[in-house]
């Protein structure tokens, strides 16, 4: 097996994918659905929030085994951090996954396993749906999250507008 | 090794080469010009009708629709013989394996017109339950739309049986050849088709160049289709009186592909001097290989008696998507996901699949490589 192979599937991806931590609905609690219709990834995130606190997040669903790693280790490393630091940390996430070359997974924890992602330029998007979803469910939009839209790259600014309009109503800005 | 010919074919050389020859020495519009350069490529976009028309064993050339693809022939029919058949209190059947481009116009056509449309039910191997079909039709049904050979599940449907059922109440029926690739067995058979479409690129040639065929009275009794307004109205309006434009007119409506028609012709010759018809019945065995069940929880999804080269399949505990990133780095090409048939997916219980589809250029070597490669998955995911 191919050396991206086994960074993608490391053990603690495995892992998470087989025994999903947090992997319940929560009664009562601010929640969210995440779906990728083209590869089938669909997730539901549930989110108790203590002020601007994060006091527990679980998830329900089914997915690939990147996307079910991903909302797994999410529901860990959240728990007890405010949303502000939860967007930091998902700042990070993205741009280890998304950078070209080796940059260091600094302070991410658990989160560093997703590193073998970006040799898999597809797949990012099974990694940030659930981070999409959480924040929805932060901002209690009552609405699908899907991170398969991809926009054009337009190459005439006046058609920004257009651009926008263009958008399906589900889409989050990256 | 290229497993995902359900999705687009690779080009042989002989396409490739063509393309490129009529860029290169015969490049003109077609049915304009008046110099001797657009009479030659007029001449090959016809000479590729005819070709088509042979392939399809259409009784004339004139029976065949240069589209853009499949799924814009299946629009034609919809919105313009549809339109004109397809009344209020009406039914229209499709089947429960359709590809969504199979559904959608249809659905469209009942919610304007009033229609109704119903779905052929199929068992749980993925085979078309006949006697649910037959339960179906009556006399309100106007159109019977159906796919050869699924694209997810590499079902063979028994379109005589489909469509004799489909004229004893008068519906017309409209066959998608996309993932069928053969020369229309269904016509020999004495099945008298309505309409049947197929897409270039599914067959060894160039991509945005599809035919639809029509039997000649249905063709001219369809008016210009909204997509298709510009051009049509020109010959339309000049040529002929309303109604009654000839299919060659709606035809030629889209000059500006000339080209593409033109590459087909030579691809279809091509195709027929390869023997795809032979290659065809050749492939289920291949298709069939016993060293799938030997990986440990695959199952094949779409069990069907009559089956093309594709093969759709799951694994416990591995969703399709890993399958195919681990299969792709092991050097084989698969499709996994919904295959645009998400009623289909719903009716089976699966979210998504992996799919294996087979064309004439694949070898034993190629399905090694995929058996082996599976082990892998296996491997990874225990």
């Amino acid at each position: 097996m191919s050396a991206d192979l086994q960074a993608l599937y490391q053990d603690t991806i495995l892992d998470h994918n087989r025994t999903p931590r947090n992997f319940r609905a929560l009664d009562g609690a601010q929640r969210a659905e995440g779906y990728n219709p083209l590869c089938g990834d669909r997730l539901t995130v549930f989110l108790r929030l203590d002020g601007d606190v994060i006091a527990e997040a679980s998830f329900q669903g089914f997915g690939c085994a990147i996307a079910k790693a991903s909302a797994s280790l999410m529901t860990e490393s959240v728990k007890g951090r405010t949303l502000a630091e939860a967007e930091r940390m998902f700042d990070r996430l993205e741009r280890l996954i998304t950078s070209a070359g080796d940059e260091p997974p600094d302070d991410l924890g658990a989160l560093a396993a997703l590193a073998g992602v970006r040799q898999f330029p597809v797949r990012v998007k099974c990694a940030t749906l659930p981070w999409h979803t959480l924040r929805a469910a932060a901002a209690a939009r009552d609405e699908i999250v899907s991170t398969e839209y991809e926009g054009g790259v337009w190459l005439n600014p006046e058609h920004t507008e257009s651009h926008e309009t263009a958008k399906p109503e589900n889409h989050l800005d990256l | 090794m290229y497993l995902d010919n359900a999705a687009t074919t690779q080009k042989p050389r002989a396409v490739i080469d063509r393309v490129h020859r009529f860029y290169a020495d015969e490049n003109a519009n077609v049915h304009r010009g008046v110099h001797r350069l657009s009479e030659r490529a007029t001449d090959a976009y016809e000479q590729a009708r005819v070709t088509a028309g042979r392939f399809l064993n259409a009784r004339d050339a004139h029976e065949i629709v240069f589209v853009r693809g499949a799924t814009e022939a299946i629009n034609l029919v919809a919105s313009s013989y549809g339109r004109t058949q397809v009344g209020r209190g009406d039914e229209v059947i499709v089947s429960a394996m359709e590809h969504h481009s199979n559904i959608v116009p249809w659905q469209m056509l009942c919610e304007q017109q009033g229609a109704r449309l119903r779905v052929m039910p199929i068992s749980d191997a993925g085979e078309l339950d006949l006697d649910g079909y037959a339960a179906l039709l009556n006399e309100r049904t106007r159109m019977v739309s159906i796919v050869h050979v699924s694209n997810a599940l590499g079902t063979v449907n028994p379109i005589e049986a489909v469509v004799r059922l489909a004229h004893r109440v008068g519906a017309a029926v409209l066959v998608d050849e996309r993932a069928g690739r053969r020369a229309s067995p269904h016509r020999r058979a004495g099945a008298r088709l309505r309409f049947l479409c197929a897409s270039a690129h599914k067959m060894f040639g160039p991509t945005g160049i599809g035919v639809l065929y029509g039997r000649t009275e249905r063709l001219a009794g369809m008016p210009p289709s909204p997509r298709r307004r510009r051009h049509d109205r020109v010959g339309h309006l000049r040529a002929h009186p309303l109604q009654g434009a000839a299919a060659p007119v709606r035809g030629r409506d889209a000059a500006h592909r000339w080209c593409d028609r033109s590459r087909r012709g030579d691809r279809l010759r091509r195709g027929d001097w390869l023997g795809v018809d032979r290659h065809t019945r050749a492939r289920p065995a291949g298709a069939r290989d016993k060293r799938a069940s030997r990986v440990p929880g695959l199952r094949i999804v779409g069990t069907a008696p009559e089956k093309a080269g594709i093969v759709s399949f799951v694994m416990d505990g591995v969703h399709p998507h890993d399958i195919g990133t681990i299969l792709d780095r092991e050097g084989v090409a698969i499709r996994t996901g919904h295959h645009c048939c998400q009623p289909l997916m719903d009716r089976l219980g699966v979210p998504a699949t992996a799919r294996v589809s087979l064309a004439l250029y694949n070898t034993r070597d190629d399905i090694d490589a995929l058996a082996a490669a599976l082990q892998t998955v296996r491997g990874v995911f225990g």
